[in-house]
This record gives structure tokens, C-alpha cells and sequence, in this order.
């Protein structure tokens, strides 16, 4: 007879449950990004996954786990996943190899594999791309579908992808460019807010072409999981919260500061907030310690992308505070029942 | 205040307070609830167990060969927590003798082994249908001779429990929660014996004149909570008027002592503490029906009602067995079909498993579960923690799960301790939530054994420690004596030498004061001053006293260790009892030996 303890009964999620869950909880942002910027998403998704898990195999092997055990935790893919979500679509394919790379490699099994590392290694994976080819990743965004000139196919951006600068110059030119928040704040410099906002991307009654669509398509996937219970609505709730707070009450300067629109739809905010930020293995625990881990995060984000060098700064924030989280952890232990108030 | 209770508008007068965390297993109720109680055959033989109950074991007092008649009792209780234990049926004693009893750590424990005659002969006895004209002391009498037990699966003596000071006791919760899955003993208990419980509740009203009683039942129990509300109106006035019967939403565990009575009254019992120093007792509504039983039909608690549930069994449903009734022929009687992976004793959140065939039903068997493997599938091998904080949301005990078990893992004794591993009530929610299936409560059992271990021989130490200095300091008294003489007898030599006409020096005298000086560091150090009355007992009783005692601290510390939180306090006051005396032994010993 077996002999175990109490309980002995298991609740139905498992750890791929978790991970399946958040994955179908990117796939409508996922689907729009391609409606709206093209093929490019799906092949930097796909290189970096199958990058992932032939490293990880690889790794357990080398560590001498037991791979598929490990392999079908889906933790590895979602990592990938969540990485390519942030890359540019056209940068060239190392480039989502060479993240995923980082992330598995030195974020998560140098440190331990699953449930050990302190920093979120998708949010490594890109922080490294960033720092070493910062040309491929800010200029290798796609063209919103409504201001490209014609609508690219699948070959095309795999050609840009794959051949790179091969092809023709024009074909990059015209499928690529920098991020909503990139040109928004190079323009400021040069012109006013007004003039700005005349541009394009940012005028139509709908503005940024496609980067709302994704972000609230994100904010529905994040508000699913909250429903499932799969994260807790702390974390997200933080981030937006003091981002927007901190957008708010900057606002008055339109010519210095970006308004509070662009800070929560026009760059990862949501991607940030709903799948990087409340990446279990490297935020803090307790639900006040999420609420201030989150609530850093917003606040880093925005001074970061207000007075720092960088287009967008949810990664940066996210590692930092991923400093912070052991720190956090200690200062909010909850207190128990029956624990004397203090 | 909980935002759902706000929006759902039930913010102004609450049937119940929100605990934290909790979840919704599945609760596999219905298909014990099919048939009526059930009344299990009476057997060829029984086996009584002495340890039944929570405290000291009860001593055996009849010998093998005895007759006896149903009711009797076979062992009585030893000290001030015990209960005592009856024969189940009458017939004759045929062996006493230790055996495997059902208990979480596998232990062998003297049981008295009834070999029945059939006929069922009652001892004579004397039902008082007056109850209410007795004195509380007569009440308490007739309940500790009874050997009710707490019956919601803790077994603690129930006479202990009510003997509590009565001064500042206002509030009597009955605990008819039941959010163990599977469990359903409690709901057919209510459903078929309302009465019963509610003559209970008189009884125990009487010793407490409570001023409410709060009777808190889940919401997925409509025919409990309809007998219950029927059975309410029978009740006099004055009594019905303290009574509320209180429906709360049906999520585990809210049928944990602490956690019912946050939800029926908002506050909560203080780490380390028990109900009673708010003010409140808690009975789980099995024992109250025993309380009845035992007071006013005089019928000592012989017999239990047990859910027998499970896919291995054909006939699953609760029954009304006989303690000491072999567990083997209650599961062959339910039809159970092969020799099973699994047999549960409890629950599937908090019971444990039982791994001999054999055993006896005992007083804390409110359930035997045989679950398929399709019904309750063993846990795949635990993955590492991803740290994805389900765990945490669940704790009912608003504890960090995830962070107990990094510091048991690490053996960080001192963290887990200040992440207040002890208010941790094992209820299994954290482990049940967990992605990666950790046992999480295996790891906490584990990490609270062994602390309580080396808090024990900590303290040994430290009485060793103790013991050492105070010899050291007599010794060091008597060389100063000796010196003192020594020295003493030289000025003598030295004064008759010089033939000085002065006496003897009488500022100082050097003896009394040396044995002034080590008396000071010894009453210092001892930190209780000598004054035990000795017993005039040689050294060698008083060492015999003294390895006795020990003896009997080891077991209270073992069974501290053990403890369910609940009863923690209880024994940590038999515990530290025995340490005074040890100490008071252990100063007439060496009186005695100096
Ligand atoms: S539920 Fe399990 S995996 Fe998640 S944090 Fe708790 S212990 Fe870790
Ligand atoms: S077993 Fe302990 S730590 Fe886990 S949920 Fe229950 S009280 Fe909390």
C-alpha cells in the first residue's frame, strides 16, 4: 500500500496548466501584432521557441536531469514566447536566437533552471540584445499595416529576416521603423507636442495604428488570467496604477512629457504588466510585497522612458526590481492569524 | 472589509466574516449520503486501543479473563488529560496486549482485546432524565467517565475542554462546518439526530449559561441546515433566543477551529492561544451529541458514526460502528472490491494514510476513505517551485507557504519559526493549489517535529547545564569550608603561638561567611530558593522520583510534539508542570545528598 502524506489529493493546475494558460492568454495581442505589423512576429516566435528548447535540452542533458520531464513544463516555450512578443519583427533571425539563447542559457540554468533565477530570463534575453545591437533593435519595427505602402506577405518578411540588409534597402525601408514612443520622443526634441501629434501615427481618432489594438488585446488576455486565478491582479494593477498616476501628474509639460495614452498603449506596457511583471519565479511573494514590487516597476518604467536613453524601459525596470524582490519579500511577511497586530 | 461582500450589498449585518485564501475542492459529499445512518452488525471481537484521545494514556483495569458487560470501563484515565476507555460490547477480556493502533506516527500501543458473547449486556445503568436539577460537578464527573472525546477527528477529552474556567466564557460555537471532502459523518449526524445535538447544546449551556451560540454550518448542506432550523424550535424560548444557526459559503477549511470562528465572529485566536481566551469554547457538533448521549442516557461513548466512502467500495454512506470494531471487516462489510492503493483515515485534505491492515476503529475515525486511482490520482513527481504564489493565496492562515518551505529545505529553523511555521494548521489548501504537486505540509510536519525535538533536548541541555553549576557551586562551598577551617585552625595555632591575651578574632568569621557567599550564588543561579518542603525520602527514592518524572516529561514532550496546535497549550502546561517538578525533585535531592 502507499504510504504518503496529507493531502492526498492534487487541485487540477499544473505547472504546464499554468504556463499553457498564460501562453493562450497572449494569442489575441499575438494575432493582432501580426494583423497589424506583419508575418515577422510569427518567425521570430517561432525561431526563438525551437531555440529554447533545443538549448534547454541540451542543458538538462549536460546537467544530467531528466529532459523530457523538465522540456514539457512549457516553461522554456513560454520564455521564448514571451522574448519574441518584445523583439522587433524584422530585426534578423539571430537576433531571437541569440536571445533565446541568453534567456536559457545564462538567465535560467546558470542560475539553477526552473523556479531559480532571480532575474525574468526573457527580460535578460532582450536587455542583452538591446545593449549589443542596439541598431537591429530599434529600428526593426514594423510598419503599422495602415501607413505601409502595400501590405508585406510572409516571404517578404522572412526575406528581410533571413537575407537581412541582402535585399533591398527599399524593402526594409519599407516595412520598418521605430516604435510609437521612439518617434514620439525624437519629434518632441525637434518640434512641439502639437506638431507631433499631427503625425500620422498618432492622429487618427484611433492613433498608433494597431499598437492600441494590441495592448488592450494584452489588458484582455491579462484580465483572463486574473480570472483564472493564474496571477494574482496585484502585480499589474501596480504597474499601471503608479505609471499612469506618475503620467498624470507630469502631464501639464505636453512638450516634455508623453502623454498618459502613449505611456500605457503605445509601448509594452501591458505586455509588461500582465506577462513579464508577474513572471512568478523572479517577483516578490506576498500580495503587498506585488503591489510594491509593481508599483516599482510603473514608476522605473517611467522614469526610464522619460529621462533615460532607452525607447522602452519595461525590461530594465522589471530587472531591477527583480533586485529589489528578496528585499521586498522580507519587509512585507503578512501577518498571520492569530499573529499579534503590531 | 471583503470587496465582493460590498458589491454583492451584504456589507451591513454579516452572517460571516471573510477568512483569507481557501479552496473550492471538489466535495464528493453526495454519494455518502445516499442511504440513512446505518447501524454496522455487532462483531465476534474487539479491540480497544488505551491512547484514543489526546493526553495521557488511560490505564487498563481489568485483567484478561475478566467478563464484562457494555459500557463498562476497561481503562481508566491517568492524570488530568486522559479519558477514560469502555468495553463495546460485553464479554470476556482475552488478551492485553500492545498492537499496531491507528495513529499518524505507526505506533504500537497496549490495547485490551474483547472477545464478545453476543448477548450485549448493558452494565446497569442510570439515565437522568432530571438532568438539569445536577450539579455542575456532577455533570463534569459523568462526562469524564463517559470518554467523550472531541469527534471532529482531534479526540480531545471533552471533559477537559468544558472543565475550563467558566468566569469569562460567553460563547459556544458549534462546528457542523464540515469542509472536509468526503467527510459527511457530521452532516448525517445533523440531519438525523438534530435533536440529540441541540440536548447537547443544553447540557453545555447549563455548565456555561453562554449568552450566544453560534452554529455555523457550509451552504452546501440545505438538509442539515432544514433539520437544524426544525430542530431550533423545539428548543425553550430563553435558549433559542442566544441560539443563530449561520450559513457560511462552503469553502475549505472553513470547518478549522480558527477559521470558523473568524468567520462567525470576525476574530480571530491568538497564535499559540485557544478559543477560550476569547472568550469562546468550540465543539464539533459529534461531540455534542455524545455530551447528550453521555449525561442523559448515561451511555458512555462506545461508538461512533464513521462515512465510509470511496470508489473501491460498493456501499459507501455512514454508519454507526462500535470503537475497537476491526477496520478490515467495516471495509468488507462496505464491499470493498480489491486490495486497495490507499486506505484513508480522515479526509482526503487531512487525514493520513494507514498502512497495516488490522487496525482498530478508534474514537478519531469520523472517515475511511479507499479512493480509486481515477478518483484521487497519486501526485506526479513534485517539480521545482516556480514560485507562482498559488500557494500563498490560498493559506487560510495568511502565511507564505512557498517561503516555509525554502527555510524547512535549508533547515533554517530560526526563519521558518518567524514566518511563524507554528500557526501553520496543516490544512493542506497551499500543497492542493501547488503547480508543481510539492507536499508542502509534509515538509512543515517534518520541520515542526524536528524543531520540537531540539527544543527538547535544548532544554535538557540546559537543565543539565543547570544541574552541573549547582554542583560545581557546592563544591565550591565546601573547599571554601575547608579553607576556612584550614584557616581557622592556623590563626588558632598562630594566636595559642603568640599566646595573645585577645580572643578569638570576632569581627569576621570566616566560615559563615564563605557559606554565605556560595548560599548567594547558588540561590542566584537556581533561581528558586530551597525552600521545598523535604519529604524525609533517601536519596535514592528521591533519585528513583526524579528518573520517573523524566521519564514522564520525555513522553509529554513527545507527545507535545505531536500535538495538534489546538491542544498545544494543554500539554506545554503538563510539560512544563513536570519540569517544576523535576526541579523541585531534583533540590531535594540534592539536600539530600549534601
Ligand atoms: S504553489 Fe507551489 S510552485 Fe507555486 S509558489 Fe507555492 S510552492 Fe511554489
Ligand atoms: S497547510 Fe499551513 S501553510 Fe499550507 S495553506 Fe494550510 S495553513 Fe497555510
Amino acid at each position: 500500500m502507499l504510504v504518503a502524506s496529507s493531502p492526498h489529493t492534487i487541485g487540477p493546475v499544473s505547472v504546464q496548466q499554468v504556463m499553457f494558460r498564460v501562453w493562450l492568454a497572449t494569442l489575441p495581442g499575438f494575432a493582432a501584432l501580426i494583423w497589424f505589423f506583419g508575418w515577422g512576429y510569427l518567425i521570430n516566435a517561432l525561431l526563438a521557441v525551437s531555440t529554447a528548447l533545443v538549448a534547454e535540452a541540451i542543458i538538462l542533458r549536460l546537467r544530467r536531469r531528466p529532459i523530457l520531464f523538465f522540456l514539457t513544463d512549457g516553461s522554456a516555450v513560454l520564455t521564448a514566447w514571451l522574448l519574441a512578443l518584445a523583439l522587433p519583427p524584422l530585426a534578423p533571425w539571430w537576433i531571437p536566437v541569440i536571445g533565446a539563447l541568453a534567456a536559457i542559457v545564462f538567465a535560467k540554468h546558470l542560475y539553477g533552471g526552473l523556479g531559480n533565477n532571480p532575474f525574468n530570463p526573457a527580460m535578460v534575453g532582450y536587455a542583452v540584445l538591446l545593449v549589443s545591437f542596439p541598431v537591429e533593435m530599434t529600428t526593426r519595427w514594423g510598419m503599422p499595416a495602415a501607413l505601409a505602402s502595400e501590405a508585406h506577405s510572409l516571404a517578404e518578411a522572412a526575406q528581410v529576416i533571413f537575407a537581412g540588409l541582402r535585399v533591398e534597402q527599399t524593402l526594409v525601408d519599407g516595412m520598418t521603423m521605430a516604435t510609437p514612443l521612439d518617434v514620439y520622443k525624437t519629434e518632441t526634441a525637434l518640434t512641439s507636442a502639437a506638431v507631433v501629434r499631427e503625425d500620422p501615427l498618432f492622429s487618427a481618432g484611433w492613433r498608433l495604428y494597431g499598437w492600441e489594438w494590441v495592448s488592450l488585446l494584452y489588458l484582455l488576455g491579462g484580465v483572463v488570467l486574473i480570472w483564472q486565478r493564474v496571477i494574482s491582479w496585484h502585480t499589474p494593477v501596480a504597474v499601471l496604477a503608479s505609471l499612469a498616476l506618475l503620467a498624470l501628474v507630469f502631464s501639464w509639460a505636453g512638450d516634455q512629457y508623453m502623454p498618459i495614452d502613449l505611456h500605457l498603449l503605445g509601448g509594452a506596457t501591458m505586455l509588461g504588466a500582465f506577462f513579464i511583471a508577474t513572471d512568478p519565479v523572479s517577483s516578490a511573494t506576498s500580495n503587498r510585497g506585488k503591489l510594491i514590487y509593481g508599483a516599482g516597476i510603473g514608476v522605473l518604467i517611467y522614469v526610464i522612458r522619460t529621462w533615460g536613453n532607452y525607447p522602452d524601459a519595461v525590461a530594465f525596470a522589471v530587472l531591477l526590481m527583480n533586485f529589489a524582490a528578496p528585499l521586498i519579500d522580507h519587509y512585507t511577511r503578512p501577518r498571520a492569524y492569530g499573529e499579534q497586530r503590531t | 472589509m471583503n470587496l465582493m461582500r460590498l458589491l454583492r450589498g451584504q456589507a451591513a449585518e454579516p452572517g460571516w466574516f471573510d477568512f483569507p485564501g481557501g479552496i473550492h475542492p471538489p466535495d464528493n459529499k453526495a454519494q455518502s449520503l445516499q442511504t440513512p445512518i446505518a447501524e454496522f452488525p455487532l462483531q465476534a471481537q474487539y479491540v480497544v486501543p488505551v491512547n484514543q484521545h489526546i493526553g495521557a494514556l488511560a490505564v487498563p483495569c481489568v485483567t484478561v479473563g475478566d467478563q464484562v458487560l457494555t459500557g463498562q470501563i476497561i481503562a481508566e484515565a491517568a492524570g488530568f488529560i486522559s479519558a477514560p476507555a469502555h468495553a463495546p460490547t460485553s464479554g470476556t477480556v482475552t488478551a492485553i496486549e500492545d498492537r499496531p493502533v491507528p495513529h499518524p506516527s505507526g505506533l504500537t500501543v497496549t490495547c485490551i482485546v474483547i472477545q464478545a458473547d453476543g448477548q450485549d449486556t448493558w452494565r446497569p445503568r442510570a439515565p437522568w432524565p432530571d438532568w438539569p436539577a445536577r450539579s455542575h460537578a456532577d455533570l463534569l464527573q459523568r462526562l469524564q467517565e463517559a470518554g467523550v472525546t472531541g469527534l471532529g477527528g482531534a479526540s480531545f477529552p471533552t471533559a477537559v475542554k468544558l472543565a475550563a474556567d467558566r468566569a469569562h466564557i460567553d460563547t459556544l460555537v458549534v462546528n457542523g462546518a464540515e469542509c472536509e471532502p468526503y467527510i459527511t459523518a457530521d452532516q448525517a449526524l445533523i440531519r438525523e439526530r438534530a435533536p440529540t445535538l441541540y440536548r447537547g447544546i443544553e447540557v453545555v449551556h447549563k455548565l456555561y449559561d453562554f449568552q450566544r451560540i453560534l452554529i455555523g454550518i457550509e451552504d452546501n448542506k440545505p438538509d442539515a441546515i432544514a433539520a437544524l432550523h426544525a430542530g431550533l424550535q423545539a428548543l425553550p424560548e430563553t435558549l433559542r433566543q442566544r441560539c443563530e444557526i449561520r450559513v457560511v459559503p462552503t469553502r475549505y477549511p472553513s470547518g478549522g477551529e480558527r477559521q470558523l470562528i473568524w468567520l462567525l465572529t470576525g476574530r480571530e485566536v491568538p497564535s499559540g492561544g485557544l478559543p477560550m481566551d476569547l472568550g469562546m469554547l468550540c465543539h464539533n457538533v459529534g461531540t455534542l451529541a455524545a455530551v447528550a448521549d453521555a449525561v442523559i442516557e448515561d451511555r458512555p461513548l462506545i461508538s461512533r458514526i464513521t462515512t465510509l466512502t470511496g470508489d473501491h467500495l460498493r456501499r459507501q454512506g455512514n454508519i454507526e460502528v462500535r470503537l475497537g470494531t476491526s477496520i478490515d471487516a467495516l471495509l468488507a462489510w462496505a464491499g470493498l472490491d480489491t486490495a486497495p492503493e490507499r486506505l484513508i483515515m480522515g479526509g482526503p485534505m487531512m487525514g493520513f494514510a494507514l498502512n497495516e491492515p488490522g487496525l482498530p476503529l478508534v474514537k478519531a475515525t469520523n472517515c475511511l476513505l479507499v479512493p480509486t486511482e481515477q478518483e484521487l490520482p497519486t501526485p506526479p513527481p513534485a517539480k521545482p517551485c516556480i514560485r507562482c504564489g498559488h500557494c500563498e493565496q490560498v493559506c487560510p492562515a495568511s502565511l507564505l507557504p512557498q517561503q516555509l518551505m525554502w527555510f524547512a529545505q535549508s533547515r533554517e529553523w530560526d526563519k521558518a519559526e518567524q514566518h511563524r511555521l507554528f500557526d501553520c494548521i496543516e490544512c493542506g489548501a497551499c500543497a492542493y493549489v501547488c503547480p508543481s504537486h510539492i507536499p508542502l505540509v509534509q515538509y512543515y510536519r517534518a520541520a515542526k517535529g524536528t524543531i520540537h525535538r531540539e527544543k527538547a533536548e535544548h532544554q535538557q541541555a540546559e537543565r543539565a547545564r543547570i544541574r552541573f553549576e549547582a554542583r560545581q557551586a557546592r563544591l565550591e562551598q565546601e573547599a571554601a569550608e575547608k579553607e576556612a577551617r584550614r584557616q581557622q585552625r592556623a590563626q588558632a595555632a598562630k594566636a595559642r603561638q603568640s599566646e595573645s591575651a585577645t580572643a578569638v578574632d570576632k569581627a569576621s568569621d570566616p566560615v559563615s561567611e564563605a557559606v554565605e557567599r556560595a548560599k548567594a550564588k547558588r540561590t542566584g543561579e537556581q533561581g528558586t530558593p530551597n525552600t521545598a518542603p523535604t519529604a524525609n525520602l533517601s536519596a535514592e527514592q528521591l533519585q528513583a522520583r526524579l528518573d520517573q518524572q523524566r521519564d514522564r516529561l520525555a513522553k509529554a514532550e513527545a507527545k507535545l510534539a505531536d500535538a495538534a496546535p489546538e491542544h498545544r497549550k494543554a500539554m506545554q502546561m503538563t510539560v512544563s508542570k513536570l519540569q517544576q517538578q523535576i526541579q523541585k525533585t531534583e533540590a531535594q535531592l540534592q539536600k539530600a545528598e549534601s
